[in-house]
């Protein structure tokens, strides 16, 4: 089992918000539709995403998600931001794409 | 080569009307456009500028412009394109060039679009960009793309 | 990589046949935002996506991509699949989700538009 700080590590992230590091990622989601993660994600997964709008921090303390990965550099807004440091939801920064998130932590979770 | 664009005459041109929220429609007028750039033997590289460009733009009226148009003229040397709508204008120029920020509605996130990158995207791939936005009243862009460099930059 | 072997890979279903025969995929760009295709997809990349829209394929035709990969078996209309017979582009559908669809993809060496772009410069 792999944990958020595992990851921050073999992507290379930067972490905009810090919340629980030792979670556990038990998988990891992919879409920019939140009515399908809000759907079809699991308990405990890590999201990753282009979208930098609040609405992604409610979507992940419902969904019980271990963090959120920005990718393509994309940074939350101001008021994603502040909430998720309200509910210590950790969001990542990745400067590549998701399809080379995917790969990585596909790879980190796949050992 | 099947290099015809040196040889026009007249300027070629057309008109596509646009409506918001007719997804359905989204992308035919860039794609007739793309049609005609393709019969011209126009490089291909240019081309896709000028689709991707055009593409963003009709998207922009279908999402946020009531009702609108799209007109190209192509001459010689250049095309441009110039999209106008009716819709609320653009407050902040300067912010909504900025990548990522966007005032589009959840439903259309859900439809992927809205994701703040088309604006960027239609400068990057122009030679010349403009726009012009009154609240209340609408934008307008336009959207020159060069046709005979060879499509080197990105 | 060939069509053949992506559709092996995602436990995939061939819904129009595009180009599938010459292809041969180098990038990927995986994304449900048609806008972040528009600006880092590469010509003749593959778009994986979640998205199960005409526009998918307005994008591909638009952007020069000839593949499109449509994941967590989605169906798929019969108006996106005329549209993409009609635009030559091909169409897969698979049952996976996209992270299992992308990270298979990876291990099997495709790899994102970025990272191609800065293997060829």
């Amino acid at each position: 089992m792999i944990t958020v700080a595992q990851v921050v590590e073999s992507l290379g992230a930067q972490v905009a918000v810090k919340g629980d590091m030792e979670r556990m990622v038990k998988g990891c989601y992919i879409s920019d539709l939140l009515s399908d993660v809000m759907a079809k994600s699991k308990e405990g997964e890590i999201w990753i995403t282009l979208q930098i709008h609040p609405n992604i921090v409610a979507v992940s303390v419902i969904k019980g998600l271990s963090a959120i990965i920005l990718t393509n550099n994309r940074r939350p807004e101001e008021e994603t931001a502040k909430r998720a440091e309200k509910e210590k939801m950790t969001i990542l920064v990745f400067s590549g794409s998701t399809f080379e998130a995917a790969g990585k932590i596909y790879t980190l979770l796949s050992q | 080569m099947n290099n015809k664009i040196e040889r026009i005459n007249e300027p070629i041109e057309a008109s596509f009307q646009l409506l918001e929220g007719d997804f359905a429609n989204a992308g035919a007028a860039s794609s007739a456009m793309k049609r005609v750039l393709m019969d011209l033997g126009v490089d291909e590289d240019i081309i896709r500028r000028a689709a991707i460009a055009a593409f963003e733009a009709e998207m922009n009226v279908i999402i946020h412009g009531v009702a609108g148009s799209l007109h190209y003229i192509i001459t010689r040397d250049h095309i441009l394109i110039t999209v106008t709508d009716m819709g609320p204008g653009i407050p902040n120029i300067e912010l909504a060039m900025q990548e990522g920020y966007s005032t589009a509605p959840d439903w259309v996130r859900e439809m992927g679009w809205g994701a703040g990158m088309g604006l960027p995207n239609i400068k990057k791939n122009s030679d010349e960009f403009n726009i012009d936005t009154v609240i209340g009243e609408g934008t307008t862009l336009e959207i020159k793309i060069l046709l005979n460099d060879r499509g080197e930059r990105r | 990589m060939k069509i053949a072997d992506i559709l092996r890979v995602v436990e995939g279903r061939l819904i129009a046949k595009g180009m599938s025969d010459s292809l041969e995929i180098q990038s990927v760009c995986g994304s449900d935002m048609m806008s972040d295709a528009l600006m880092y997809a590469l010509k003749g990349a593959l778009l994986i996506t979640s998205l199960n829209q005409t526009q998918v394929i307005r994008t591909a035709e638009l952007a020069d991509i000839p593949a499109v990969l449509v994941v967590l078996g989605k169906p798929i209309s019969q108006d996106m699949m005329s549209m993409a017979e009609e635009k030559n582009i091909a169409l897969i559908s698979s049952p996976m989700s996209l992270f299992t669809a992308c990270g298979k993809l990876y291990e099997h060496g495709l790899r994102s538009c970025h990272e191609q772009q800065n293997r060829e410069d």
